[in-house]
């Protein structure tokens, strides 16, 4: 070790030793860690000697929080006084699904008023599920005059006049990445407030808005922007708008068209193929909201070396997919509607052999009209062509136990496996068992699985499979699953790597929660709601660990003796001071 | 200097923060003992309380306490029957042995009363986001994009086309016709049409038949619309007066 070698000292280095007994000067060893890029690498780093730790601190440039309340803005400063980035995660998970309450918390604005003072150099901030104004977003605008980067995904409490004050005062902007967010969409004018001498764009995405933007202030900030590499587009752009944008950027590397619809006349419509095949550098493509099938064939020629293929809103049927995959022989990750079917899926495993990552999002969640979506045969045909699949989110209506032990053979590679039958509850359509030995067959065959999320009628061998199975597992989610307290013991006693579980509406009470009392600790948090966890039983949790923070959501007139939804975890800045009534902390 | 652990992800659970024996299986089952007499005592507490008057539950008012959906899946189970034959009748018109068109079936199934609530029912399920949810919506509500027809008329060179979906009434519509092709309809009356007028505006229906426009209601005319015509009043004779 560095810091016990008693190697001689060159006298003219010592004044710049801190501690005299290290063989490196801190700025060396600042700069060999400089280059240290993984967080986990940094953290054992941090964790060697005195020495090490200082020089790691002071030398890191981004930081990732996880769970905004697991440590305050000032512990964060007072520990890494050089941040350039900051990437912060709120609520629970499951707040996207309307299981939290508003106004909950995970404001970002105390975070900026620390950092303004701290980090005035500030140039990233990434956010996911944080509660942002539009106040905060024009104090951020006005506070870091270096700042570059600003990626909002489900956030909530903000409107385009927060996106305005941003693209008004931010003189250095490079990236602004507006995604899936609760946004008060009230006009398109934040485009035009981009100033004329501002050029430095490089990523655009307002695809998720929905107002028309000023499309002739759109097409000139394009055409100044001369770095500008990702550009999607909202739905209000036509297919003539679309390719008037590429002409002036044909070094585009990620594209999001708009609607892709529009009555194009003969000419237009070759000069709109002509664009594309312009684009020789497109990666990724997205967008496509409305896609005319007579339209797609324009993308033929930029779809060789395309890697990503995000087509989550865009309707298209198993023949539109088919016609355009053959086109694209090197794609690693397919984002779908689950309208092209099981066709369609055949399709992906004829036609993209390097697919790693498949999502199917379902078109008609709540069976609201004759939905056919897709089954486990298109689930059995892209693991068939597609060895080296290993992540895949898959939304379906039935599913049988042997052909996910099927899809799991062909691809043991699988890191993330999140499979949703979309009826709670239900079992192997062929067999009417529980849904138990697929997700065994998971478990067992794929070593390297570190997210799992499991659905359909489950008894406790499930959790019995993962516990003495998934021994890389570190995010797990459940619901509507599992039989007695034993399951989730199962998981908590066998899963050293857990990070992460959430659990809904499963029989879980306190004998499975106090079974978790040696783990919660080295996790990041534990949700879990309507489940059979009562006051007592988190009051206990709370007494044993005093570190953890153990929080309970109860809805107005509810039973006082039950925890409707108990959300648990690590933190260094105790309890929290900014809970609303409805978030009781034991 | 141990609290940094919490901001990164340590790769090994066993780690500094605990200075006693890191929590093996053994040390659980032994101290499980004090937690068990604490679960018993919490279950009896619990049985004092009158539960079931104040639980709160998902499902419809009036649904009997087999409609619970939380945390009690041998219900489900039990009605796997019911819930499996629910879900895949809805995904499968073509299914001989389930009757679609008669609704009836479904509901007097004896098992309707034990039957899950539906998925909209359910809240946050299935796990979609908001953003995609509500984008669900919104396709619902439009069919297409624009709907585009053509509108002809007698002695011009070219077509025009226009967006039906942009207007809410006959009178809108005709006014843009009027003005689009510099002439006049006159007033349309059920018996005798656009009678007396130089040009009269019809529409192609569904069927290929060639339509008086005005005769239906706006509804009924933007879904069986395929495209326009302003006739001569010479050449719609026939349509208008019977």
């Amino acid at each position: 070790m560095m810091c016990k070698s008693k190697k001689k000292k060159d006298s003219k280095h010592e004044t710049n030793f801190m501690n005299s007994s290290s063989a490196f000067p801190d700025e060396v060893l600042e700069r060999v860690l400089s280059m240290v890029k993984s967080r986990k690498d940094r953290s054992s780093v941090s964790l060697v000697c005195k020495e090490w730790y200082n020089a790691e601190r002071w030398s890191r440039k981004n930081v990732f929080i996880g769970n905004c309340y697991s440590v305050t803005p000032e512990i964060l400063t007072r520990r890494f006084p050089n941040i350039r980035s900051v990437t912060l995660k709120g609520k629970p998970r499951f707040s996207d699904f309307n299981l939290v309450p508003a106004n909950w918390g995970a404001d970002i604005h105390p975070w900026l008023v620390v950092f303004a003072e701290k980090y005035p150099f500030l140039e990233e901030l990434k956010l996911k599920r944080m509660f942002v104004t539009d106040e905060s977003l024009e104090f951020l605008a006005f506070s870091f005059p270096n700042f570059k980067a600003l990626s909002l995904l489900s956030c909530d409490g903000f409107s385009t006049d927060g996106l305005a004050a941003v693209a008004t005062y931010c003189k250095n902007l490079t990236e602004l990445d507006i995604q899936e967010n609760g946004i008060d969409d009230k006009n398109g004018n934040w485009l035009s407030c981009f100033p004329e001498s501002f050029t430095s764009l490089e990523v655009l995405n307002f695809a998720n808005l929905n107002n028309d933007v000023n499309f002739d202030a759109l097409e000139k900030l394009v055409g100044r922007c001369k770095s500008l590499k990702t550009l999607k587009v909202n739905k209000s752009i036509t297919l003539e708008q679309l390719q008037r944008l590429l002409v002036r950027a044909p070094q585009l590397c990620e594209l999001g068209t708009g609607s892709f619809s529009q009555e194009l006349t003969c000419q237009q419509h070759s000069e709109l193929k002509r664009a594309f095949n312009n684009c020789k550098s497109l990666h990724t493509l997205s967008g496509l909201w409305v896609a005319s099938t007579q339209y797609l064939e324009v993308l033929y020629p930029a779809c060789t070396n395309l890697t990503f293929l995000n087509f989550s809103y865009a309707p298209l049927d198993s023949e539109d997919l088919s016609k355009l995959l053959v086109h694209c022989p090197n794609l690693r990750r397919l984002w779908v509607v689950d309208t092209v079917e099981d066709k369609g899926l055949e399709a992906v495993g004829t036609y993209c052999p390097l697919l790693e990552e498949l999502r199917v999002f379902p078109a008609d969640p709540f069976d609201e009209g004759v939905a056919h979506g897709v089954t486990e045969s298109g689930f059995i045909a892209v693991s068939e062509g597609c060895r080296k699949l290993h992540y895949v989110l898959y939304f379906c209506r039935q599913m049988t136990n042997a052909a996910v032990a099927t899809v799991v053979q062909n691809c043991p590679d699988f890191t993330h496996f999140r499979l949703c039958i979309m009826t709670p509850g239900q079992p192997d359509y062929l067999t009417d068992e529980p849904m138990d030995e697929a997700f065994g067959a998971v478990v067992k065959n794929c070593t390297k699985l570190q997210r799992l999320a499991v659905s359909g009628s489950l008894t406790d061998l499930t959790f019995e499979y993962i516990g003495r199975h998934a021994k890389n597992l570190e995010t797990l989610s459940v619901a509507f699953a599992g039989s007695s307290d034993w399951g989730m013991q199962c998981v908590l006693y066998g899963c050293p790597k857990l990070r992460k579980l959430e659990i809904r509406d499963s029989p879980f009470g306190n004998a499975a929660l106090f079974s978790g009392l040696g783990k919660y600790e080295s996790m990041r948090s534990l949700w879990m709601s309507d489940c059979k966890v009562t006051m007592n039983g988190c009051r206990f949790v709370a007494q044993e660990r005093p570190r953890l923070n153990v929080e309970v959501i109860n809805e107005e007139g509810g039973d006082d003796s039950r925890a409707e939804r108990v959300y648990i975890y690590r933190s260094v800045a105790g309890p929290r001071r900014d809970a609303p009534p409805f978030v009781l902390t034991l | 200097m141990s609290y940094h652990l919490f901001l990164h992800q340590p790769t090994t659970p066993s780690n500094l923060i605990y200075s006693s024996s890191s929590f093996s299986s053994i040390s659980i089952l032994n101290s499980t003992n004090s937690y068990q007499e604490m679960e018993n005592s919490l279950v009896n507490h619990e049985t004092e309380l009158n539960l079931k008057a104040t639980e709160l539950r998902l499902g419809l008012p009036g649904c009997d306490e087999v409609n619970k959906l939380q945390c009690n899946f041998s219900i489900l189970r039990s009605n796997k029957r019911s819930s499996s034959e629910i879900s895949t009748e809805v995904d499968s018109m073509s299914k001989s042995k389930l009757n679609t068109s008669n609704g009836s079936e479904i509901t007097s199934h004896d098992d309707q009363d034990n039957a899950p609530p539906s998925k909209a029912q359910i809240v946050g399920w299935p796990p979609i986001r908001s953003y995609r949810k509500n984008n669900l919506q919104q396709k619902k509500g439009e069919s297409e994009v624009g709907m585009y027809v053509k509108v002809s008329m007698a002695g011009a060179p070219y077509l025009r086309k226009i967006d039906l979906k942009f207007y809410k009434s006959y009178s809108e519509l005709l006014k843009v016709l009027e003005n689009m092709f510099k002439c006049t309809f006159g007033e349309y009356s059920e018996r005798e049409g656009y009678n007396g007028s130089e040009f009269v505006p019809t529409y192609e229906d569904k069927d290929g038949d060639w339509m008086l426009i005005g005769d239906v209601p706006w509804e009924m005319f933007m879904s069986s619309c395929k495209r326009l015509r302003i006739m001569k009043g010479s050449e719609a004779k026939g349509l208008g007066c019977f």
